[in-house]
């Protein structure tokens, strides 16, 4: 069995980031793994345990995407792969679809594919149904929990008017979302194993990809702007020892009409 | 004016959803039925809004915003040939959008470049006030908005594989209000220790709503539908009561936007205090029954 687990380099939000005048993100400042992609890759180095199933981090990004796969492979992935273009700066979320589908059937397709519930930096939760689509496999998504028995991927996935236990024959697509079992710090020893494991790098003439179906000019979306929201100002910290914070708290509730 | 297509699965939202339709155009319901199960065939969906999108020539597509609408949005774009933008949080009558990024520490402005605009808007997205006449507007747009049901259409290849195996339906949590209406929310986190006595005594004190942080759903405390952050729901009330939660940056992702933040933790350097407008530092098993004493007292 082969499980193929698409992961995300992005920005270290808590470190600051740019964007430049085109209201892209600068992808080269300092970045790791998108961790909403820690959780499949958890479940990955699960099912790998239980049946030797060989595990494949796959990114799409610029040079420094490197370090998202590297942090894959300690993590338990067999392999990495990435694909890096200069072409592919500024592409939306279908261009990506359209570049892991053709990385993924390039690798000779994948039984299991596991991916993240969305990204860290914009969240969009656009691509792993329709990465599923154009391989034309079954998505399971925003499972909560996850098992592989003879065959068959089922899933329990959680919304507010209940939960769907949801099945498919292999192969099929399935988005893990941070209910799923906590990621396993890795190990010293993974660590230093995983400096030796192999990332194959792939451009987009190596996949048939045509340049001028992806990037910025063939993005659907256009921003037109881009603004930090202006940080939230602290207020007044008050020790419940030494303060009397009942009445702090009933005259602010007062000062805004809320009693 | 064009017809801007706006997807119905939660009645208690079709209202809104009408009146945000019909900001931009002329508002056409379309009514999805089968309940949760429909959920997990988006590509069907997709399909049948596509055909209808067509159709009728409809300027912009508007769904839910959350897991189902980007899954819905992902596939109509891909049919159509055009752009998506999600969880938008303010729509101008030019289609163009506003969303935050970066766990809500940005706004983008972005447009769909030529095509059916595809859109996944969040509840309380549009120009819209709560006054008595925004609401009156609201019920008479949607009174007056066609509302179809959504065509029957095949499963994308592959979608047609996935069995659904059980369905278990919730029920709603009782007298307290939905976090998306709540004035003010009383919210749990891992510093409760499991025990919710306090926070909800305060929260029905304030006739508050209930949430959670991540790690009190992980540990089983509060049911998932609750919680709040970048993976949970986006709230914006009134005031925001963070008890025993430290603050991270995706926890303040849901609930940044809230106009007033008192934050409870025992711990001085947690984060939190540096966004909430009045921090208490102290045993929030002794402060919020306190509080909710004092509140009482007033009432």
């Amino acid at each position: 069995m082969r499980i193929i687990v698409p992961v995300k380099y992005v920005p270290d939000i808590e470190a600051g980031y740019e964007f430049d005048q085109a209201g892209r993100l600068d992808r080269g400042g300092d970045g790791l793994l998108s961790q909403l992609d820690e959780y499949p890759l958890e479940q990955a180095r699960r099912l790998a345990e239980q049946t030797g199933a060989e595990v494949v981090a796959l990114t799409v990004g610029p040079d420094e995407a490197d370090e998202a796969v590297r942090r894959a492979l300690q993590m338990g992935a067999d392999r990495g792969v990435h694909v890096s273009d200069e072409a592919i700066a500024g592409s939306d979320a279908s261009a990506t679809a359209l570049v892991l589908a053709a990385a993924i059937s390039h690798l000779g397709g994948a039984d299991l594919i596991l991916c993240g519930a969305g990204s860290a930096d914009a969240t969009t939760s656009l691509i792993p149904v329709q990465l599923a689509a154009r391989l034309q496999i079954p998505a399971l998504t925003g499972a909560a929990s996850l098992t592989v028995q003879d065959g068959v991927v089922s899933v329990r996935r959680d919304e507010d008017a209940g939960s769907l236990t949801l099945a498919a024959a292999l192969p099929a697509l399935v988005s893990v979302d941070d209910k799923a079992g906590e990621p396993a710090y890795p190990s010293a020893k993974a660590v230093m194993l995983a400096r030796k494991k192999p990332i194959d790098l792939l451009e987009l003439a190596d996949l048939g990809v045509d340049a001028a179906a992806v990037g910025a000019a063939a993005a659907k979306v256009t921003v037109v702007g881009i603004e930090p929201v202006p940080p939230r100002a602290g207020g007044q910290v008050l020790d419940a020892e030494s303060d009397d914070v009942v009445a702090a708290f009933v005259e602010l509730l007062q000062a805004n009409a809320l009693i | 004016m064009s017809d801007i297509l706006t997807l119905l699965d939660d009645p208690s939202a079709e209202a809104e959803r009408l009146a945000a339709a019909g900001r931009l155009g002329t508002p056409v319901g379309v009514r999805l039925n089968g309940g949760l199960e429909a959920h997990a065939q988006p590509g069907r969906v997709a399909e049948g809004l596509a055909a209808l999108a067509e159709a009728r020539a409809a300027a912009a597509v508007l769904l839910p915003a959350g897991l189902f609408g980007a899954e819905v949005g992902s596939l109509l774009a891909w049919r159509l040939d055009s752009g998506v933008i999600t969880d938008v949080i303010q729509l101008d009558p030019d289609l163009t959008a506003t969303k935050p990024v970066m766990a809500g520490t940005s706004l983008t402005r972005a447009r769909v470049a030529g095509g059916v605009a595809i859109f996944t808007v969040r509840a309380t997205a549009g120009g819209a006030g709560d006054g008595d006449a925004d609401a009156a507007a609201t019920a008479a747009t949607a009174a007056a908005a066609e509302v179809v049901e959504l065509p029957a259409a095949a499963p994308r290849p592959g979608e047609d594989r996935i069995q659904v195996t059980s369905v278990t339906g919730r029920t709603a949590s009782g007298a307290r209000p939905d976090l998306a209406d709540a004035n003010i929310i009383v919210s749990a986190g891992r510093g409760t220790g499991g025990d919710l006595t306090a926070v909800e005594e305060l929260a029905d004190a304030l006739g508050a709503a209930v949430a959670a942080s991540r790690a009190a759903v992980d540990a089983g405390w509060v049911d998932s539908s609750l919680q709040v952050g970048q993976t949970g729901k986006t709230v914006s009330p009134r005031l925001y009561v963070a008890a025993g939660i430290s603050g991270a940056i995706q926890h303040q992702a849901g609930m940044r936007g809230a106009e007033l933040i008192v934050a409870v933790n025992e711990d001085p350097d947690a984060p939190i205090f540096e966004i909430a407008d009045l921090g208490i530092v102290g045993d929030l098993g002794e402060v919020l029954p306190a509080a909710a004493a004092a509140v009482r007292s007033r009432a």
